[in-house]
């Protein structure tokens, strides 16, 4: 093995590692919803994903997830939210409005319609 | 400060008319000046204006008459929403599509002459490659490169990220193989850089990718399109006006958002119904069949409803609006349709965890195919080889087929059911129908009319048969059980007055009692009248006659298939009334082709067993589940589950709603206009009970089109991604140029659409 190859492994094994890193073991960002009037907002933008990604809500306050979608890429045309049984259409440069009530704590995920892109609502006691 | 914020509502409105960025800040300017607007935001780019008001001082019809004042004009958030985005998307793949097929052409021909065209080998040669291709991968991959960006932003990655890195790694090394060839040629020649071979490029694999990927989005965005078009087309049915008719008698001309639920509208021969509705007078045939699928016109006089963009065909009519807006009926189908993508098919659960991770994955792959060929190739060829499998692996990989799999086979399966009169309630509905086979029928309403007409009438000894009548018709009256309406009807028709009941109880499932007219009286089901103790029920006067002629006689009644109801007055029977309720005219039709489906098919009842005996017998039923109350409706479905079955129950929605939602699949029938839509998996809108063997059918083959999808994409991947990173080459030599791999990818995921829209031409 000559050096070049030993720099091409090596490079190879650290994107290796940095690919399962970024992609899978860090967090993104988290906001925590405004409440007013009784209901909690969160404005979030679509744009190759979903800013922020992780939001924070407390249990049995009606949330409102005002979904602005930035971008015409197909990929994030949808927003689906399996625990709740909701699915919308994000019309590009557009604010959708999500209405949901969190009748339970935990951590339900929300993705685009291929699951490639995701975000998490964490509901709190 | 909560409460201030709590008083302002936002609209947003879709503008069209808008020709620069200064009519857009008029709108902003007239808007700001309209009393009780606290802020507006007009955004020329995407035709919106943004407006918060205090819902105390203004709404939004006044918001959009401000705008319409200054010449614009104000369109339906949805309308623009849905045409607009998809539009402009079309529209802007369609330009980058024509540009880079331009460029790309002579540059596949340069590089494909290998030096045959003398004027097209030269040291220029790259330089012009370089030329051609810069702007095909910078302009026409813009939208590759701008999407990657943001999603690696968001530590997520998609299709964009993989053919990101792959036409971008194509393109960089082919620059620094142009510009500083000895970069990138290994040290190992030997000899000086002048003697060296030019190291190959490959500006044709980038620019040749992005063209063919952008055609296969073209195809994707069309098809795409396409998958959703019964719905639009639902939508595009709806009236825009409606003819209000005014207090004095006048009529005006409204536009369909403006009118409001209590308004009186005129609708002549030919024209749309509005909206939702009563009729207040006039008679006419209306079309229905855009919510139930139904061709046939049904007659509408006073007291009917009327369902909004059915089409009315002979009369003239005035009806009063009930639901308006979001609130139709065939707002809710609508609604509903496009919530069933939300709810997966549990098929597709696998599919969706792959998708999860596929593009990291894949990412990972072709570093190591990268790396792996870097090691084992000649060492002359190492860098290029190496790199032209990074970038088939990257290209060929297509979450796309694997992603559009099954929500494009739902929504088109969904929405060929919505023209069809059939609504489903998503991918889970569709998987549990496909598995049915047993079917539930209830009786009343489902397999019959619904519509029982009073046929006999019974005394017993000591009672006339118009008095019995009379008496049974007033208990009955305030009751609202069909059985007991048909009791009332006949008495009106033989123009008995009837007199107002006290102490009414309605007993479920068994009869009413009151008091008439000071008489105690019973009307009901014989195991009522064992209950209360009711005297005379089978003694009589002698023991040829008398003794059991009552019961005699139900039996006759009820082996014609009529109901017998017995009444009591005064604690002793008094006679029957016996209750007919005829089978829908397509219930054999549909039975026997639910059995051909090789489904069993059960009839559950209320009647005693000989009415419902003979009414199976006249369908075409042998399974019948007689006398079983409504509370025990739902058990019964769970005993045949216990047995094994996966049941698909069929009732009204409203009696059944335990039943229905006890069943694997529960199936609402109804009328267009009370679709119980929440209660139930899949909704019949008309009353056709063949609607019940079409939707198993349309679940059937719509499972059937989601499996062949998965089974496509996951085979396309799995084969695809070790022959792109030449995991094949040690046995068979085969390796796969990036250029193919990218036409492979356009081509899955057109093929997957293609597929799933097969189903716009189920007939049902």
């Amino acid at each position: 093995m000559d050096t070049q190859e030993i720099i091409v492994l090596a490079g190879g094994a650290l994107t290796v590692a940095l690919v399962v890193w970024w992609f899978f073991l860090s967090e993104g960002e988290r906001a925590s919803a405004r409440v007013a009037g009784g209901v909690q907002r969160v404005r979030i933008t679509v744009k190759g994903g979903y800013t922020p990604d992780v939001v924070v809500v407390k249990k049995d306050v009606p949330v409102e997830l005002e979904f602005y979608r930035e971008e015409d890429s197909s990929c994030t045309d949808q927003v689906i939210f399996n625990d709740f049984q909701i699915s919308r259409r994000l019309p590009a440069f557009e604010t959708t409005t999500v209405r949901l009530v969190p009748e339970r704590a935990g951590e339900f995920r929300f993705n685009c319609g291929m699951n490639m892109v995701r975000g998490k609502l964490v509901v709190e006691d | 400060m909560s409460t201030a914020e709590k008083v302002n509502d936002r609209a947003e409105l879709s503008v069209e008319g808008m020709s620069c960025a200064a009519c857009a800040q008029r709108i902003e300017r007239r808007l700001s000046k309209t009393e009780g607007v606290t802020s507006a935001s007009v955004n020329f780019a995407t035709r919106r204006a943004s407006v918060e008001y205090d819902p105390r001082r203004t709404d939004e019809r006044k918001l959009s008459g401000a705008v319409e004042s200054i010449g614009f004009k104000v369109v339906a958030p949805e309308e623009a929403a849905r045409g607009d985005s998809d539009e402009r998307e079309r529209r802007s793949v369609r330009r980058r599509f024509v540009v880079s097929a331009a460029l790309s052409l002579p540059v596949v021909f340069i590089a494909m002459s290998h030096g045959r065209v003398p004027v097209l080998d030269g040291p220029w040669s790259s330089w012009l490659q370089l030329a051609l291709s810069a702007p095909v991968v910078l302009y026409g991959g813009a939208p590759f490169f701008r999407g990657a960006l943001a999603a690696l932003r968001h530590r997520s990655a998609d299709m964009n990220t993989l053919i990101a890195t792959g036409t971008g790694a194509a393109f960089v090394y082919s620059l620094v193989a142009t510009v500083a060839p000895r970069l990138v040629t290994t040290g190992a020649h030997g000899g000086g850089a002048h003697e060296a071979p030019m190291p190959p490029v490959y500006f044709e694999a980038a620019a040749v990718i992005i063209t063919l990927i952008l055609l296969g989005r073209l195809l994707e965005a069309r098809a795409r399109g396409r998958t959703s078009a019964a719905i639009r087309g639902l939508l595009g049915m709806q009236a825009r006006t409606a003819r209000v008719v005014n207090a004095d008698g006048t009529t005006s001309d409204r536009p369909i958002e403006d009118v409001q639920p209590g308004d009186v509208i005129l609708v002549r021969p030919g024209e749309r119904v509005p909206t939702d509705g009563v009729v207040e007078d006039g008679e006419s045939a209306v079309d229905e069949s855009i919510v139930t699928g139904e061709s046939i016109p049904v007659e509408k006089r006073a007291g009917d409803e009327v369902v909004g963009a059915s089409v009315n065909k002979t009369g003239s009519f005035r009806f009063r609006a009930t639901r308006v807006g979001s609130e139709t009926v065939l707002r809710q189908i609508v609604r509903m349709v496009e919530e069933a993508q939300g709810r997966r098919a549990p098929v597709a659960r696998l599919a969706d965890r792959v998708s999860g991770v596929f593009t990291p994955a894949v990412i990972i792959v072709a570093v190591v195919t990268f790396v792996a060929w870097f090691i084992l190739a000649p060492e002359e060829t190492r860098l290029t080889t190496a790199l032209v499998n990074f970038v088939s692996v990257l290209i060929i990989a297509c979450p796309c087929a694997l992603g559009l799999a099954t929500p494009t086979a739902i929504m088109v399966g969904t929405g060929r059911g919505a023209s069809l009169g059939v609504l489903i309630r998503g991918g889970e509905a569709l998987e549990a129908a496909q598995r049915i086979d047993a079917v539930v029928l209830d009786k009343t309403g489902t397999l019959t009319t619904g519509r029982p007409e009073a046929t006999d009438v019974v005394a017993a000894e000591g009672f006339a048969p118009d008095e019995l009548l009379r008496l049974a018709a007033s208990a009955e009256s305030a009751s609202e059980h069909p059985l007991g309406e048909a009791v009332a009807r006949l008495a009106s028709s033989k123009k008995l007055t009837t007199s107002a009941p006290a102490r009414f109880r309605a007993l479920a499932g068994h009869g009413v009692e009151a008091e008439v007219e000071g008489r105690r009286v019973l009307v009901g089901s014989r195991r009522l009248m064992r209950e209360r103790g009711v005297e005379g029920l089978d003694a009589g006067a002698g023991p040829e006659t008398g003794a059991g002629e009552l019961e005699r006689r139900a039996e006759e009644l009820s082996a014609a298939g009529k109901t017998p109801v017995y009444v009591a007055i005064d604690g002793r029977a008094a006679g029957l009334v016996a209750v007919a309720d005829a089978a829908k005219p397509e219930a054999r039709e549909a039975v026997a082709s639910l059995r051909r489906l090789g489904v069993e098919v059960w009839m559950l009842t209320g009647d005693n067993r000989r009415t419902a005996r003979a009414v199976a017998r006249e369908v075409g039923i042998e399974k019948v589940l007689a006398e079983i109350l409504p509370e025990g409706k739902a058990e019964e479905v769970a005993k045949l589950q216990a047995e094994g079955r996966a049941v698909a129950m069929v009732g009204d929605g409203i009696n059944d709603a335990p039943a229905l939602a006890r069943a694997d699949v529960g199936i609402a029938i109804g009328t267009g206009t009370d679709v119980a839509i929440e209660a139930s998996d899949v909704t019949l809108v008309s009353g056709d009970l063949r609607g019940v063997l079409r939707a198993l059918r349309l679940a059937r083959a719509t499972m059937r089109v989601i499996k062949q999808n998965l089974f496509w994409a996951f085979v396309y991947n799995a084969v695809g991604i070790p022959l792109a990173a030449g995991l094949f080459y040690p046995l068979t030599g085969w390796t796969l140029a990036p250029v193919y791999a990218s036409a492979a990818m356009a081509l899955s995921s057109v093929s997957v659409l293609t597929n799933s829209l097969r189903l716009r031409r189920f007939a049902g």
